[in-house]
């Protein structure tokens, strides 16, 4: 059996990591988290040199036709360095959507244009509150035209492009639901940038005025896409935030080596000391969760729904755990603007709401175990 | 600068895909074991033993204890015990991924080595690294055949995590050294043949320098064995009595005062053991939640239990896989990480947070725990009275954290007050 990494994506790790530390340093997060810049055009740039935005784009498609367990690897490294670009929007779902359902013409004209670094795509999803669900999607598609309004879209107010799930039917069943390929240079939506937990990530909301759309896969199979590109999304989106716990955990485990009080490092205390191994232990039960999920989403494996949802949980979980408890170690410079450790509470918290909610997931990783079972 | 995903061969990286697959040794390996097992395993105590995967494990109508040392000659008689052992102790000379996939095959007749585990895995390593040849060939193959049933003497009511604080005295007579004390927590003290003893030889110096390690007979005069009735009222574990016990000095086990570090062998090797699985309560309490009807429909449809469930999938699916991630490391040839040190110490609080969940969806009847009147025959009540154990026996939560700290985050080990100190000048109260 093979339940690890290869060297040559190890060695991958080892380049993003290098990459992220010398492009992506928390003074560049900073940038973006006080609203001087959308995102980071530089690094967005750079991403696009090193082939890590279509790295699981195939090659005819511009990209390096690699796969997902190296953007896997490039996942965690992203999540670890807090980047502030709009990676997780335009690959994990606008091109990963696009490789699901879209046309030969769609993938054709926008994979290249990702690849490239020229085209940032999002996913229009949420309504509102609440969790992804058919009868959450109001937003109307009438005659390729879309009227209705969606938020938070992540990225939204800097996307070249949208994917927008709305409503096609009235029959109260999944197949009400369809998906749209909106160009946002041409079609009619204004974007209104919101304010979030996490500015060093966007959110915005678009409106939707008799907007002209293009379908993205056939007429009533939006939700099923959606369903596959969640799972998907979900473990990639895991491996950010198992990146993001493991360097909270290091950050807290540095300070108490460094800060003496009481005559000692406080990572003497065992008070300290177990609260880091706890940080420890969730991050290693998430990080091994992610593996299964990476496997999973690798090999197309009918296991991936409750390898996702176990992914997407556990990993939720530790990030949360890691940046909250990180603070906690850093006392009073934890609750600084200057620290750094804010970034990663910020962000773990808002990461664990992308996809829809801690408890949405639970509700489907428990459903997805009945139905195995019972089959 | 083009896209840079590409290996200096310009081979396109992505065709290295994970898998759970054997390798054809592994496969053939597996295989040889599968046919061994189907042949000779005592099969009419299967369904027995696959269900009694939690706290101790018994047979009705039988001697778990005879079925167990049969099962285990069987093993040893076609080379099939302590795979890992050299061939000439009384093993199988095996890979350690062979060991595991061993393990996975004999599945539920793995649960009759329980009384073997700290003989093969803590008694056995520090025989071998410290007896001499001739007593390694003359203790270890009936050891390794279940023929033999060793257990581990060190907790002491003085020394339980601080193991190095033990006041049991051994003093040397001639060619013998003379032992009185008292030991506690012995695992199948009553039934074991020989234990490795942890002895002080001398309290003048500090703790962890006047330490002594020895083997002995277990029928030797003046042991006595106590069994220790526990809080959930059985009894797994002994007190054992030394008055003026005799071993001869060829039975020390590394130098004089030098057992503290002979003791580390033995606890490393307790905590290596991979692949075997740790119980965390969850599949029962899953199936529990399953089939238990609450006012309102299935308690698995249930916001409150589903949430509660799905935390707790999590950790037993993470554990497994951070099992599978070292099996993984194993089968490459690699040594695993320390990852591994996690297991007991989730495993522990988890399956009592479990039961006690399980015992709450009960309502009120969930405090019968006689198995004709309580739910699911009242296996999450007995969980909850053995599982505060759990989180003590080899290691407490605390002990585990310890270990994490130091040795995984490189966090400085605790401040040791009687570091410096001699045994004798180190206060043995707290209060006065």
């Amino acid at each position: 059996m093979n339940f690890d990494f290869s060297d040559e994506q190890k060695q991958l790790r080892d380049e993003a990591r290098k990459f992220l530390a010398e492009k992506c340093p928390p003074k560049a997060v900073r940038v973006v988290l006080d609203g001087k810049e959308p995102y980071d055009r530089e690094l967005w740039k750079g991403l696009a040199d090193m082939g890590f935005l279509g790295v699981a784009i195939p090659e005819e498609f511009g990209g390096a036709g690699a796969g997902h367990l190296e953007l896997c690897v490039i996942a965690e490294e992203m999540g670890r360095a807090l980047a502030p670009v709009p990676f997780s929007s335009t690959v994990y779902l606008a091109a990963e959507a696009i490789l699901l359902a879209g046309s030969d013409a769609q993938k054709q004209k926008w994979l290249p244009l990702i690849a490239s670094g020229d085209a940032i795509g999002t996913l229009a999803l949420f309504e509102g509150k609440g969790n992804p669900s058919p009868e959450g999607i109001k937003l109307s598609a009438t005659g390729g035209s879309l009227n209705g309004v969606k938020k938070p879209v992540p990225d939204g107010a800097i996307a070249d492009f949208a994917i927008v799930a709305a409503r096609t039917g009235s029959t109260g069943r999944d197949s009400d639901v369809s998906l749209f390929l909106v160009d946002m240079k041409a079609g009619d939506v204004e974007a209104r940038t919101l304010t979030s937990v996490d500015p060093s990530r966007g959110q915005a909301e678009l409106a939707f005025r008799n907007c002209k759309a293009e379908p993205l896969g056939a007429a009533g199979e939006g939700w099923s896409t959606l369903s596959q590109l969640l799972d998907r999304a979900a473990v990639l989106i895991a491996f950010e935030q198992v990146g993001g716990a493991d360097r909270a955990l290091e950050m807290g485990r540095d300070y108490a080596l460094d800060r003496i009080a009481f005559g000692r490092p406080i990572g003497s205390f065992q008070a300290v000391k177990h609260m880091l191994a706890d940080m420890y232990v969730a991050a290693t039960l998430a990080r091994s969760n992610c593996y299964y999920g990476a496997w999973a989403l690798s090999t197309n494996a009918s296991e991936l729904p409750e390898a996702a949802a176990a992914a997407r949980i556990s990993a939720t979980q530790a990030f949360q755990h890691c940046a909250k408890n990180n603070i906690q170690v850093h006392g009073g410079m934890g609750f600084t603007w200057e620290f750094d450790c804010h970034l990663y509470y910020r962000r773990a918290n808002a990461t664990a709401l992308s996809l829809g909610s801690l408890s949405y997931w639970e509700d489907a990783l428990i459903d997805r175990m009945r139905k195995k079972n019972a089959a | 600068m083009g896209p840079r995903v590409r290996g200096d061969d310009n081979r396109i990286l992505g065709t290295t895909q994970m898998n759970f697959d054997d390798t054809p040794q592994e496969a053939a390996f597996r295989a040889e074991a599968k046919a061994w097992i189907t042949a000779n395993a005592p099969r009419q105590y299967e369904e027995e033993l696959r269900k009694s995967s939690l706290g101790r494990t018994q047979l009705k109508g039988a001697n778990i204890l005879e079925v167990a040392k049969a099962w285990q000659k069987k093993k040893a008689d076609a080379g099939w015990a302590c795979l890992h052992w050299p061939k000439e102790y009384g093993g199988r000379g095996a890979t350690p991924i062979e060991r595991v996939i061993w393990q996975q095959e004999e599945g539920p007749f793995g649960r009759l080595s329980g009384m073997f585990i700290i003989g093969h895995g803590m008694c056995g390593p520090t025989m071998m690294a410290f007896a001499g040849e001739d007593q390694k060939r003359k203790y270890l193959p009936p050891l390794a055949s279940g023929e033999k049933i060793w257990c581990q003497l060190f907790s002491e009511p003085a020394g339980g995590s601080d193991v190095a604080g033990l006041r049991t005295r051994a003093e040397r007579t001639g060619d013998d050294w003379i032992i009185n004390g008292q030991k506690v927590w012995t695992s199948g003290a009553h039934y074991s043949d020989y234990g490795i003893l942890l002895t002080r030889t001398d309290p003048n110096v500090p703790k962890h320098e006047g330490l002594t390690m020895f083997f002995l007979d277990m029928k030797s005069p003046g042991v006595e064995i106590k069994p220790i009735k526990q809080a959930n009222g059985q009894s797994d574990f002994n007190e054992v009595y030394f008055t003026d016990v005799k071993i001869p000095d060829s039975q020390r086990l590394g130098e004089v005062n030098d057992g503290w570090n002979v003791s580390l062998t033995t606890l490393m090797n307790e905590r290596m053991s991979i692949g075997a699985g740790v119980a965390t309560g969850f599949p029962e309490l899953f199936e529990f939640c399953s089939n238990l009807m609450l006012e309102d429909g299935p308690a698995i449809d249930d916001r409150n239990v589903r949430s509660r469930l799905a935390s707790w999938a999590v950790k037993a699916s993470g554990l497994k896989y951070t099992s599978m991630r070292a099996i993984s490391a194993l089968s490459k040839g690699e040594r695993p990480g320390p990852e591994n040190s996690i297991g007991k110490l989730v495993a522990g609080s988890m399956i009592q947070d479990v039961a006690a969940y399980a015992m709450d969806l009960q309502g009120g009847a969930g405090v019968l725990s006689g198995p004709e009147d309580a739910e699911a025959a009242g296996k999450f009540q007995a969980m909850l009275l053995r599982a505060p154990g759990t989180r003590v026996e080899g290691g407490t939560d605390e002990i585990m954290r310890n270990i994490i700290a130091e040795r995984v985050l490189g966090l400085p080990g605790d401040i040791r007050v009687d570091k410096d100190v001699p045994f004798n000048k180190i206060p043995t109260k707290g209060r006065g």
